[in-house]
């Protein structure tokens, strides 16, 4: 008998509270498993954000902060300012930061603040109740749009990665998926990269992830895996956006992954 | 260390190096922003960081991620950028996080003026953001104190882990004076005891938090920082009594810079024979109900003053327990009152009240500038703690034992 498959030591073993079907507890493993592999768990400090994953504190098995809303990238920039050896990543849904927070996760990035961003953009509100955020898609139904997201209305959905992308100062951003197998595996080559490079101390670094929320989009889970494939990566295309080695707007947007 | 002449903001930024501090996260915002300029340049040639934030917003969260990982950090601003730091406040509050937090007050309400008032005395005493917590505030009233008070912080943030706040009227941050620096040059570093994020090396993850789902927790994580909050009560009271040693017929109660100006109207009318005392808290937060309320039981009449529309009066009030009426004078808007309307003010209230000079006692009628320019001369160089406090003469600081 031996062991195929254990316990990543970047989480906890605490059973997660999320909904069947949802991505997060995915991308919780793939952050795990990256902050194991690199070694560096034991100096290592999270900022968890306000939404669906507010506690995620409680998951990752390192030191960790609680944020307000959309604050993450601040507290960030406040720890890692003030300890330099620590790596320091956010994990922030898409009210919390392309909301909320766009604010503070602009200025981290156009500071280059030398820390690692996990976005997760499920293109809704998830714990307030399936409310409309800055990501859901056009015609979208949610609680707050009921008739469907109306562009002339509210404007059409907020491209961060490209946003942050377009910034002059050296960075890593990169769109990944978590709606299948394949993506999965890209995703985690690319978080990995991304928390190398703060290892490095290269640059600011910043990993989309569109994820799925069957709970608040009204499918099941299979359904809502396809619909994000359908619907949100024509509209937010997957692929690395921009690197530090390459100038801004230099590289073609790149849907081949690492 | 020789005394040296400096403005009350670059002092401020000088104590807080002083007392090992070498993190600032802060934005611009007049009359407090020789603070971040002259941070701007000391910080970086020792060591240490000064980061500019997009916002108030921002920079609050800054020291909570700072302090969060075992830093000593401050921030400043001014009226408005406060208001905007309340959310962060709340959270380092809630997770007892040792920070240092300067208000140089403007006038408000909404973006009011850029010259001094004190009309921030209540949030920063009573309603600085959501939920149940205190900050521990002190109000100086010269650079010397400000520089003192700015130490003083970091020492009470750090015993109690509790967020601290100087507040000084604009005045204190824009004017020039003499002041000591202690001689360490930079203070030890903070200690990150068993609750900063370092690294979980050796040692169980820690969580720093302000999230409680289950009511009893947060219920007893309320009434943990209420048991902490009655310690500083106990502990940490700071106030001075000026002329209060002999008999006195009216007690003026004022706090930061304007208990200067009342000092000056009070020699002047001393002068003439009036006997007025004055009470003035140091730390605003916890207030020395004990004491003002001993003060006010000596006194006929009292009068409070205030570079606002009546805020600590609500404090004098408490501690008077209705035993005598509290009148108020007040300028607000960035409007300084001057010595001759304060001297005008407490003849009013001393008519109204029945208030005479004793009849032995008639010196005659001098003008303050001749009486404050006596007064100096006759200063002895008593080297007392009041140094500060701009007139030394029969002043005492105290603190509740």
């Amino acid at each position: 008998m031996y062991k195929t498959f254990a316990y990543t030591q970047g989480l906890t073993p605490k059973p997660t509270h999320y909904c069947p079907g949802c991505t997060h507890g995915t991308i919780h493993r793939m952050v795990g498993e990256v902050i194991e592999e690199l070694g560096v768990r034991e100096r290592t400090v999270g900022i968890a954000p306000v939404g669906c994953s507010v506690l995620a504190y409680e998951y990752f098995n390192c030191d960790m902060f609680e944020a307000s809303h959309g604050r993450a990238p601040a507290i960030a920039t406040g720890a890692k300012r003030s300890r330099p050896n620590l790596i320091v990543f956010t994990y922030q849904g898409d009210g919390d930061l392309a909301s909320i927070g766009m604010g503070e996760i602009i200025h981290a990035a156009n500071r280059g603040e030398k820390i690692t961003v996990v976005f997760v953009n499920n293109a809704i509100y998830g714990m307030t109740g399936g409310q409309m955020a800055p990501t859901t898609m056009p015609n979208q139904r949610t609680t707050t749009c009921p008739a469907g997201r109306d562009v002339a209305e509210v404007g059409y959905p907020v491209r961060m990665a490209e946003q942050i992308a377009d910034l002059r100062t050296p960075a890593f951003v990169a769109r990944v998926s978590s709606h299948n197998p394949k993506e999965i595996i890209r995703a985690k080559a690319v978080l990995k990269k991304a928390f190398q490079y703060q290892i490095e101390n290269t640059c600011f670094s910043f990993v989309e992830v569109l994820s799925t929320c069957p709970t608040n989009w009204g499918l099941s889970p299979l359904e809502a895996s396809n619909w994000l494939e359908r619907e949100m990566i024509p509209y937010y295309p997957l692929g690395i956006k921009k690197t530090p080695e390459a100038e801004s707007g230099q590289q073609e947007h790149n849907s081949e992954g690492v | 260390m020789a005394r040296v002449l400096m403005k009350g903001n670059e002092a401020i930024g000088e104590a807080a190096i002083r007392a090992g501090c070498l993190h600032f996260f802060g934005y611009p915002i007049t009359p407090q922003s020789e603070v971040p300029e002259y941070l701007a340049k000391r910080l970086p040639e020792l060591g240490g960081q000064y980061v500019q934030a997009e916002s108030e917003v921002a920079a609050s969260n800054m020291i909570y991620g700072s302090a969060g990982v075992g830093i000593r950090v401050l921030t400043t601003s001014s009226s408005p950028g406060i208001s905007l730091m309340a959310e962060g406040i709340s959270y380092i509050a809630a997770c007892e996080l040792p920070v240092v937090i300067v208000n140089i007050m403007r006038s408000g309400p909404g973006l009011g003026g850029i010259l001094p008032a004190q009309s921030d005395y209540l949030q920063a005493t009573k309603g600085m953001a959501h939920g149940d917590f205190h900050l521990i505030v002190l109000a100086p009233s010269s650079v010397q104190e400000a520089v003192d008070m700015v130490i003083l912080a970091f020492e009470l943030a750090e015993k109690y882990r509790n967020p601290t706040m100087v507040i000084g009227d604009g005045m204190i941050g824009q004017m020039m004076e003499p002041v000591e620096f202690p001689d360490q040059e930079i203070g030890p570093p903070l200690d990150p005891g068993d609750w900063a994020l370092t690294g979980c090396k050796g040692r169980e993850k820690r969580i720093v938090n302000s999230l409680y789902l289950d009511p009893e927790e947060c219920n007893q994580q309320n009434i943990r920082l209420e048991k902490k909050w009655e310690k500083i009560t106990k502990a940490e009271q700071r106030w001075e009594e000026y002329k209060c040693d002999k008999p006195y017929d009216l007690l003026i109660c004022a706090f930061g810079m304007v208990s200067r100006i009342c000092k000056t109207a009070i020699d002047s009318l001393s002068e003439e024979g009036y006997r007025i005392g004055l009470f003035r808290p140091m730390t605003v937060n916890p207030f020395p109900y004990d004491a003002c309320a001993k003060l006010v039981k000596k006194s006929k009449r009292v009068l409070d003053v205030e570079m606002n529309m009546g805020q600590m009066i609500q404090d004098v009030r408490l501690a008077a327990e209705g035993s005598k009426p509290i009148e108020f004078f007040g300028k607000a808007g960035g409007v300084v009152p001057s010595p001759d309307e304060v001297i005008d003010e407490i003849r009013k209230v001393m008519k109204k009240a029945g208030i005479k000079k004793p009849k032995k006692k008639t010196s005659p009628k001098k003008k303050i500038g001749t009486a404050a320019k006596k007064k100096t001369s006759k200063k002895t160089a008593k080297k007392s703690a009041a140094k500060s406090s701009g007139s030394p003469k029969r002043s005492k600081i105290r603190r509740k034992r």
